[in-house]
């Protein structure tokens, strides 16, 4: 039985049990109290657009749980959400969780950036409070020893083992046509780590790490960058970045005609992004992505694809991570059966969520981390991107090296 | 001698109240947001010093801020120095790194603007270091363990690092206060006034200014220390980016340069509004900065004396009133 | 790390043209300052300003960016024509300080109102042109950067014309030198002041029309430039617009080749230690007044 077949099975078992509950009517005034739930993110300031995005995806999630039905073990109590604004900045999001805090909020999600996401957990915790980290791949945010902070996804060090393991099988499969890397990262936390740790495992592949080269946000120009890319002339190009770097770096690549064998993303930021295969459909044209992704093989994904769409944004790994994280939460609070923090907390720690669009199976949290959580290897294909590995979620056989 | 007392008074009248504060409110809300004001009016406050009383503008205090606040993280991290030691540690390098830089650009004569894009550079090029060598964490940034006690100066709620901070306050507060009514302050205010004239009677404008620096340094610094103890967390773009520099002088000149209470009053102020502002339209982010900004403007263009400024216009009003 | 000679050159050019641009950014920012005696705070956002009113031509019109350039630089000129006539003149009260603020306030109302309208997507156009290389020697040099560079120096050519031969320039020149002479002189300084911001803004809608197809815009855009527009200030004289132009082009070959071999991060030093080395040494940098 395919995993989709069986979330399909457990969606209609539970709009059935919507259903009878809607059939029985509702005592007078007896409205269950709706459950504060803190959405806490950078909407302003320089990481205004991720942030938003990241808003976007935990209000939706909100409002698909309320529609049907709310938490069903509250009586269909509805969520209601706290929005609070990070300012880009740790000191303001750790304010803003005082703030939410106080006016009784039973959990938080957020707050997309590894810097605040630190302060915001730590906030938290003095408080008992459940914390859901939406993206903050900094591994150092669930290694704290934190018992309120839990994470979905996966962080740097597992997107980077991933990443590597997969370069190999692909390089294997295709007959060890590429030896030589270069490595391209921004220069804060998640770019300088992610590198460190590729720097580190690639050699142990039998792979050539030739330059590291490490780049300012913003950086006006790649020029540069490139310049050293043809004299260096690495088999792979690895970029870390985020989008506007992403997006100027593989633009100037393409301007200066520079193809190497296979364009190997690390978290990039724009290299699983419909907004830069839109935008730039030749310069994304065969990227390889190592990223948070959804399953394409799970129906609701492309059912919320088209629903993001519609509002005209983007379909951003922001949008889904916050999405599934929010779901994760409601699914805790459910069986929590309360909207105390410490049950909630509990809640999370026994979860076997798996009722989820994300390819991470059941949920299963050992100090704070999903256990399950992955990335998926995406490639752009035919301006579109399609998964390539793990076999599972494979949607096109990936395309290893680009054409010479 | 009797407004001088007065003063003191006032000071130590002030401490003794927001002292209270903890012991009526057990409130995260309030304790967090009057902690955020103490320690955006020590950043005033240090800033004040140098460009109030000393007038040089510094666009780039955040050089003071970073060292501090790496200097107590690495003395922490790779060292394993008690954070209260390394506190001592954090206080004395920025005032080094004041006097260092202040040294370097006064002998060079370099005043007005000059000296505040000068400040501005070190700032930059502080960060730009940190961020390239594995010592400060580089582009990682260093982190110190979660690990609450007196000692380790990691404090369960706000109310340990409140007094903290308002200690920190109390001594820049009385630094300020000693400015105004000593000699040094005198002969510092003199040089700013009229330089020339300053030497032309005696003063060395280069020790007195590079006082000035040093002490601005050092409570600068506490700021950074304090920092990395309360959100445990620090990169190179918190310690030298602008944004610190900008909060330091924003909320000293709003709230009067030169003056004993201006900086504290800006603080607070400007805190409330942001506050204010942050939630006032979840939906529309960006609304919010937009009506700071407006403030800002506006302040500037009715109070050209900053807040404090009402103050002393009240009293000559007053003052006037009573002639006959 | 020796580098083969081809790449060097292309590194160098790469350098002028990216330096074309900063020189663009500080022609406006040496005359404000020159004239003016402010840093303005809110050059960064208007450059983002500007930027958006070129992605908006292309995008809602399908206008051209080097077509829009006379659309976008009187428009510039008239926002900062009317701000400095009716928020800075008024807001400052002739105290440094105070202007400092005023165009801090500015600047985080323009980026704040840019987010709230446009969003925080970044925002790019495509052209023809926007992928196309000019070989010269070893080096593939795109297109819009070659035009950026021509572009610079017909703008400081038309600036130093303005400043040079017209009464309005004698009049500036006049302010900027002893403003209560001029006053007494019967100029209208308000008046001047807010022309010389209007001319600096107006050549940062010259800048973004020749940034735009080479880059992106989104409301965060601007702070990227400022201190490496203040650098070129610095260092070509603050006031001098040859030195502007100089400046940028050196700084600009400064930061390409710091990149090259002290890799882009670290390279970045090379333009604040010229900043600074400029102010501690020769203040006044390569062609301004004497301090």
């Amino acid at each position: 039985m395919s995993m989709s077949q069986n979330s399909r099975r457990q969606f209609i078992a539970q709009s059935a049990a919507t259903a009878s509950a809607l059939a029985f009517p509702l005592v007078a005034g007896a409205q269950p109290k709706a459950i504060k739930i803190g959405v806490l993110h950078p909407v302003t300031g320089a990481l205004a657009y991720s942030g938003q995005q990241c808003r976007e995806g935990a209000l939706m999630a909100i409002e698909d749980i309320n529609k049907s039905g709310g938490i069903k073990s509250l009586g269909g109590a509805k969520i209601e959400a706290l929005l609070g604004d990070a300012q880009s900045s740790p000191q303001a999001g750790a304010a803003e969780i005082e703030k939410m805090n106080e006016a009784g909020v039973s959990a938080v999600i957020g707050a997309f950036a590894s810097a605040i996401c630190l302060a915001t957990t730590q906030a938290a915790a003095k408080y008992n409070l459940p914390h859901v980290v939406d993206v903050g791949v900094a591994d150092q945010i669930v290694e704290r020893g934190l018992k309120n902070t839990f994470r979905f996804g996966p962080g740097y060090r597992k997107c980077a083992e991933v990443a590597v393991a997969n370069l190999h099988v692909l390089n294997t499969a295709a007959g060890k046509p590429a030896k030589t890397v270069m490595i391209i990262h921004e220069e804060s936390l998640f770019g300088t780590g992610t590198a460190n740790l590729l720097a580190r495992e690639l050699p142990g592949y039998g792979y050539d790490v030739k330059e590291v080269i490490k780049h300012a946000n913003p950086t006006r120009d790649f020029n540069n960058i490139v310049l050293r890319m043809k004299a260096v002339n690495p088999d792979i190009v690895i970029p870390a970045n985020y989008y506007n770097e992403y997006a100027l770096l593989v633009r100037t690549m393409q301007q200066q005609k520079v193809t190497p064998k296979a364009i190997f993303s690390v978290l990039g930021g724009a290299a699983s992004s419909y907004k830069f295969v839109k935008e730039f459909p030749d310069a994304a044209n065969g990227i390889i992505d190592c990223n948070h992704w959804f399953n394409p093989k799970d129906k609701r994904s492309a059912e919320l694809k088209k629903r993001v769409e519609a509002k005209g944004l983007f379909f951003s790994y922001e949008v889904f991570m916050a999405y599934t994280g929010m779901r994760l939460l409601a699914d805790a609070i459910n069986r929590a059966k309360s909207v105390d923090r410490a049950a909630i907390i509990d809640a999370l720690n026994t979860s076997t969520f798996s009722d989820h669009i994300m390819p991470y199976g059941p949920t299963q949290f050992v100090n704070g981390q999903n256990m399950g959580a992955q990335p998926l290897m995406t490639q752009v294909y035919k301006n579109d991107i399609k998964v390539i590995i793990p076999r599972d979620y494979r949607e096109v056989d990936a395309v290893f090296p680009l054409k010479a | 001698m009797n407004s001088t007392l007065k003063e003191l008074g006032s000071i130590v009248l002030f401490v003794a109240v927001v002292a209270c504060v903890p012991l009526v409110t057990d409130s995260g809300v309030t304790l967090n947001f009057v902690m955020m004001a103490l320690y955006a009016a020590l950043l005033a406050q240090a800033w004040n010093i140098l460009g109030g009383f000393g007038g040089q503008f510094s666009f780039g205090h955040a050089l003071f801020f970073g060292t501090g606040a790496y200097i107590q993280a690495i003395a922490q991290l790779q060292f394993g120095l008690n954070p209260w030691l390394a506190l001592a540690l954090a206080v004395t390098g920025s005032a080094a790194i004041g006097l260092g830089v202040g040294g370097l650009t006064f002998r060079y004569g370099l005043k007005g603007s000059y000296f505040a894009l000068v400040t501005l550079a070190f700032a930059e090029v502080f960060r730009i270091l940190a961020l390239s060598v594995p010592f400060t964490g580089a582009g990682v940034g260093l982190m110190i363990p979660l690990s609450e006690s007196f000692a380790n100066m990691q404090f369960a709620s706000r109310k340990g690092y409140l007094y903290l901070m308002l200690g920190f306050v109390a001594a820049a507060l009385l630094v300020t206060w000693w400015l105004k009514h000593s000699r040094f302050g005198a002969y510092l205010q003199a040089v700013r006034d009229n330089e020339d004239a300053a030497r032309a009677i005696g003063v060395n404008p280069f020790n007195v200014k590079l006082g000035a620096i040093g002490l601005s340094g050092a409570l600068m610094g506490a700021g950074g220390a304090f920092y990395v103890q309360v959100f445990q967390y620090i990169d190179p773009g918190i310690a030298f980016g602008p944004g610190t520099s900008v909060e330091a002088l924003v909320a000293a000149i709003v709230g009067g340069i030169g003056t004993l209470w201006g900086p504290v009053l800006g603080a607070v102020v400007l805190h409330v509004l942001a506050d204010i502002t942050r939630n006032m339209f979840g939906q529309l982010p960006g609304i919010n900065m937009v009506i700071y900004g407006v403030v800002l403007v506006l302040i500037v263009m009715f109070l050209p004396r900053g807040i404090g400024g009402i103050a002393a216009s009240v009293k000559s009003f007053f003052s006037k009133r009573g002639k006959p | 790390m020796m580098f083969d000679p081809g790449i060097l050159f292309s590194s160098v050019l790469n350098g002028l043209t990216t330096g074309a641009v900063y020189a663009l950014i500080a022609l406006g920012l040496t005359l404000i300052y020159g004239v003016l005696h402010i840093i303005n705070f809110a050059h960064g956002a208007s450059l983002m300003l500007a930027l958006y009113a070129v992605y908006m031509l292309k995008e809602r019109f399908g206008m051209d960016p080097y077509l829009a350039l006379p659309l976008v630089v009187p428009g510039m000129f008239a926002l900062g024509y009317a701000l400095q006539r009716v928020i800075i003149n008024r807001a400052s009260h002739g105290k440094d300080e105070n202007i400092l603020l005023v165009t801090l306030g500015i600047s985080i109302v323009m980026e704040n109102a840019a987010l709230l309208f446009f969003k925080s997507d970044t925002r790019t156009i495509d052209t023809a042109y926007t992928l196309t290389t000019i070989p010269i020697g070893p080096a593939m040099i795109a297109l819009p950067k070659l035009v950026a560079f021509a572009g610079a120096l017909v703008v400081s050519g038309v600036l130093l014309w303005i400043v040079g031969k017209t009464d309005l320039g004698r009049a500036i020149r006049a302010v900027a030198k002893e403003k209560h002479g001029a006053k007494l002189m019967g100029i209208d300084v308000d008046h001047v002041y807010a022309m010389s911001f209007g001319i600096g803004l107006a050549c940062l809608g010259a800048a973004a029309c020749f940034l735009l197809p080479a880059y992106y815009v989104n409301p965060q855009v601007g702070g990227g430039f400022v201190l490496v527009a203040f650098t070129v200030v610095v260092l070509g004289g603050m006031g001098s617009f040859g030195g502007a132009l100089i400046g940028g082009l050196l700084v600009g070959v400064v930061e390409s080749l710091g990149g090259l071999y002290l890799g882009e991060s670290l390279g970045q030093i090379g333009i604040f230690v010229i900043f600074i080395g400029v102010l501690l040494f020769r203040p006044q940098g390569l062609f301004g007044a004497k301090v």
